[in-house]
């Protein structure tokens, strides 16, 4: 009874929802924002799974034309490069937007509107970089774009320059994120809330973070080399000139290994919310999580250059690599025997939220395991560019990441709505996210053993790869069917779904404790929290005390227009830097200068 | 971003580390930006003595020259020491005057910069002459535009000062404001010794 009090919403007066559109472009509210960054980046995973059918459709059958191979290139960048900087990142940012304040007992981020110039960075990089395919091509040499691919001799479109400038406006979003998530979560904890009294989510999101603050600049300099490369004709990778190709793979890997952590990190996260609450206890080895989580991040930065095995780096080299990648699977290892403890003994709910949880346990473990073979040095010769390691990737971002994603937005979706998404419809879509998965990615394994090359445009009829081909691409419109019945699912929930209350789920952490949606400010006064499970195990009168504090009403909605400006600038300047034309660059960075001093004298 | 306000709920005025969350994110902000300088300064490492033709580090780099603009910058991190240690004591004209003085040895330096920059060209050197002159402009150009954002950021504290918004007892803006000069300046000092004092 108590805790039905505790969390009946209606009591409050909710100030915001304004329904303007204009309230979208200012808001600061770090649920707004994370919304914005849920659905934008929801978009973006469309048009990748778009451009994915593409690329099934074109290896269907053998000696296929669906599209040229020019346009083929194009998709296939593309595809990477929005899945990983367009679709995953965002949208876990989105989810750790939404969430982590509210899991800490905080009204905001520390810097709102800072989040929201993250958010405007992102958006605009992502359209920067779609805007490449009208305006001549689109970048056309791989997500990892190595030399001398993306030099102009072999990528003379601007395809490569509006790759390199909006992966860094998308980056330079993402560090400022990174910040705003460090110094939220170190400093912004309600009371009572030490470190190791902290919600797994927002624990995840803290390594993640501080992995996007040390391995983001890496790709930054690598982009901006790029960049002048084609733009100036510096030499950096060209090697008739003495260029280090190899600098662009170290600086890339540098950056891209710990992004794979950047991207599950926050995915265990997810995992570690959803398997205890419907297991219905409480986490088994809350530390052990934590702890393994910090390894992950603490060897992420290690293990780089076993994407260049067939570089021909040193033998001890590779040796070392090889190890490091392999000792990475005992703390992965470590969380997964966490999650299948707390299913043990717990007594299963199992809700959407749970299927998919499962569902990502199970699919990331068989990535986890191609993983290590190809951590081994001779199994890497082998396999290397083969659709094997396409495998691999998928089983961990899709079977990994993605099944997360919709295990999150099952779970939240009644936080950020106060609707429950249809069960029934999330069963399906289920079934079909598991059987479309592992038809399409599966004989992937078997089509790489078999010497299939990646990105390849098309293959002869006599290589037998055929079959397999035909049925992935089956594969692939079953997940786009899983796909579009999540949207009639987000669709008809919206307005006809079963009302959810503040604690629809029986949680364990403070989101669960103000109403669905919660208050534009969250907390009226700030909760005291005296153990890891505040709604679990406690009495829930200071908790209660937070929500049903009086004369909180008349808290300001903040706005601000300038963090729009900003990244609006520097969109202006990215074109100018691609074109070369001095008054676009000059004109995008006035706006940029006048949005900052706009930020510096808003009155607060 | 300067000024952007705390946001915890009432009841929690202080921060769960008792750092000001502006100076905690700054620091922050620093280590990142400590990642990016060193891949820039590894990317000159690598890529300076791999030049296939142009003039060489020895043939070209004017230490006297860049010695002195060092020690211009060295200098311009006491003057913000200088500030920061008069408003701490409340005194008003003396941290205007040495915040200008910092911002004017700043511009200073860039004018070294400049210079060094100008006579680098007439030796051919250039982004695209060759290895050399593309990593070297690369890292002492980010490093300049360092420097610019720095003296901008000088004007916003010093026009806040002149308005009277900064205080004996609220002056985080110009302890800000030092933390980022004196990483740049730290940061020119690791550029001094790899680029010309190893380099050549």
């Amino acid at each position: 009874m108590q805790r039905n009090m505790l969390v009946d919403a209606q009591a409050l007066p909710l100030q915001r929802y304004q329904t303007s559109v204009l309230r979208w472009l200012v808001t600061t509210n770090h649920k707004d924002i994370g919304l914005l960054y849920i659905s934008a980046s929801f978009l973006f995973f469309i048009v990748g799974g778009v451009e994915a059918l593409v690329i099934r459709l074109q290896l269907a059958e053998p000696n296929s034309r669906v599209v040229s191979p020019e346009v083929y290139n194009q998709i296939f960048t593309m595809h990477g490069t929005t899945m990983i900087f367009l679709f995953a990142m965002p949208i876990l940012v989105g989810f750790a937007n939404y969430i982590v304040p509210l899991q800490l007992g905080a009204r905001d981020m520390a810097f709102p509107r800072l989040n929201a110039m993250s958010f405007w960075l992102f958006l605009f990089g992502g359209l920067v970089l779609y805007s490449s395919f009208v305006l001549g091509g689109a970048p056309d040499a791989g997500w990892f774009a190595y030399a001398p691919l993306t030099g102009t001799d072999y990528s003379p479109t601007h395809g490569m320059d509006f790759w390199a400038l909006g992966i860094l406006m998308t980056g330079v979003g993402s560090t400022l994120g990174a910040i705003n998530f460090v110094v939220t979560i170190l400093n912004m904890r309600t009371r009572g809330m030490s470190m190791l009294k902290m919600p797994l989510f927002s624990w995840q999101i803290l390594v993640t973070a501080i992995l996007i603050l040390f391995a983001m600049p890496a790709l930054t300099v690598d982009a901006i080399l790029l960049y002048f490369e084609r733009a100036f004709r510096a030499p950096f990778f060209l090697a008739q000139q003495g260029g280090q190709p190899i600098l662009w793979q170290h600086l890339f890997w540098f950056f891209g290994h710990p992004e794979v952590y950047i991207l599950i990190l926050p995915a265990f996260g997810i995992i570690s919310e959803v398997v205890p609450v419907f297991s219905r206890r409480r986490i088994f080895g809350y530390a052990a999580i934590i702890y393994s989580g910090i390894a992950i991040g603490f060897l992420g930065f290690t293990v780089w250059a076993h994407h260049m095995f067939v570089v021909g780096l040193s033998p001890i080299a590779d040796a070392i690599f090889s190890l490091d990648s392999m000792i990475i699977a005992v703390p992965t290892s470590i969380k997964i025997f966490n999650w299948v403890a707390t299913m043990w003994g717990g007594r299963l709910n199992l809700k959407t939220p749970m299927l998919f949880a499962i569902g990502f346990i199970s699919m990331f473990m068989i990535g986890g395991f191609s993983g290590i073979t190809l951590a081994t040095v001779p199994v890497d010769w082998q396999v290397t560019d083969t659709y094997y390691v396409v495998a691999h990737l998928h089983y961990v971002l899709f079977g990994g990441t993605v099944f997360a994603i919709f295990a999150g937005l099952y779970y939240w979706f009644p936080k950020m709505t106060g609707r429950f998404l249809s069960e029934k419809i999330g069963a399906l879509q289920f079934w079909f996210m598991v059987l479309g998965f592992n038809l399409t990615f599966l004989p992937m394994h078997i089509q790489g053993l078999m010497g299939m090359p990646r990105r390849i445009y098309t293959y002869a009829a006599n290589t037998s790869w055929g079959d397999l081909n035909f049925l992935e691409t089956i594969g692939s419109f079953i997940i786009a069917i899983a796909v579009g019945i999540f949207l009639w699912n987000v669709a008809v929930s919206m307005r006809r779904g079963r009302p959810a209350d503040g604690d629809p789920w029986h949680g364990h952490t403070l989101e669960w404790a103000v109403s669905s949606p919660p208050p534009g400010y969250n907390f009226a006064v700030a909760p005291i929290v005296h153990s890891r499970w505040p709604l679990l195990e406690e009495n829930p009168d200071s908790v209660a005390e937070a929500h049903f504090a009086t004369g909180v009403t008349d808290i300001p909605e903040e706005t601000s227009v300038f963090p729009l400006v900003v990244a609006f600038g520097l969109g202006v300047a990215v074109y100018g830097l691609v074109y070369l034309y001095p008054v676009l660059i000059l004109l995008g960075v006035a706006i940029l200068f006048a949005g900052i001093v706009g930020l510096v004298y808003e009155p607060r | 971003m300067l000024n952007e306000s705390m946001t915890a709920p009432t009841g929690a005025h202080e921060t769960s580390l008792n750092i000001d969350n502006r100076k905690l994110g700054t620091w922050v902000f620093l280590a990142s930006e400590a990642v990016f300088f060193s891949s820039l300064i590894v990317t000159y490492i690598v890529m300076s003595g791999r030049a296939v033709s142009g003039p060489t580090p020895q043939e070209v780099l004017s230490i006297p020259l860049v010695g002195i603009n060092t020690f211009v910058l060295i200098s311009s991190s006491v003057t913000m020491v200088m500030a920061l240690a008069a408003i701490e004591r409340g005194d008003q004209r003396r941290l205007r005057r040495f915040l200008i003085a910092t911002a004017l040895l700043g511009l200073l330096f860039l004018s070294g910069q400049a210079v060094e920059f100008t006579l680098l060209y007439q030796h051919g050197l250039s982004l695209h002459s060759d290895l050399f002159g593309a990593s070297f402009f690369t890292l002492t150009g980010f490093h300049g535009a360092h420097v610019s954002v720095g003296i901008l950021w000088i004007g916003f504290v010093l026009a806040r000062a002149f308005s009277g918004g900064v205080t004996k007892e609220n002056h985080l803006a110009v302890e800000l404001v030092g933390l980022y000069w004196h990483f740049v300046d730290v940061v020119w000092i690791i550029i001094f010794t790899v680029v010309y004092l190893i380099g050549t």
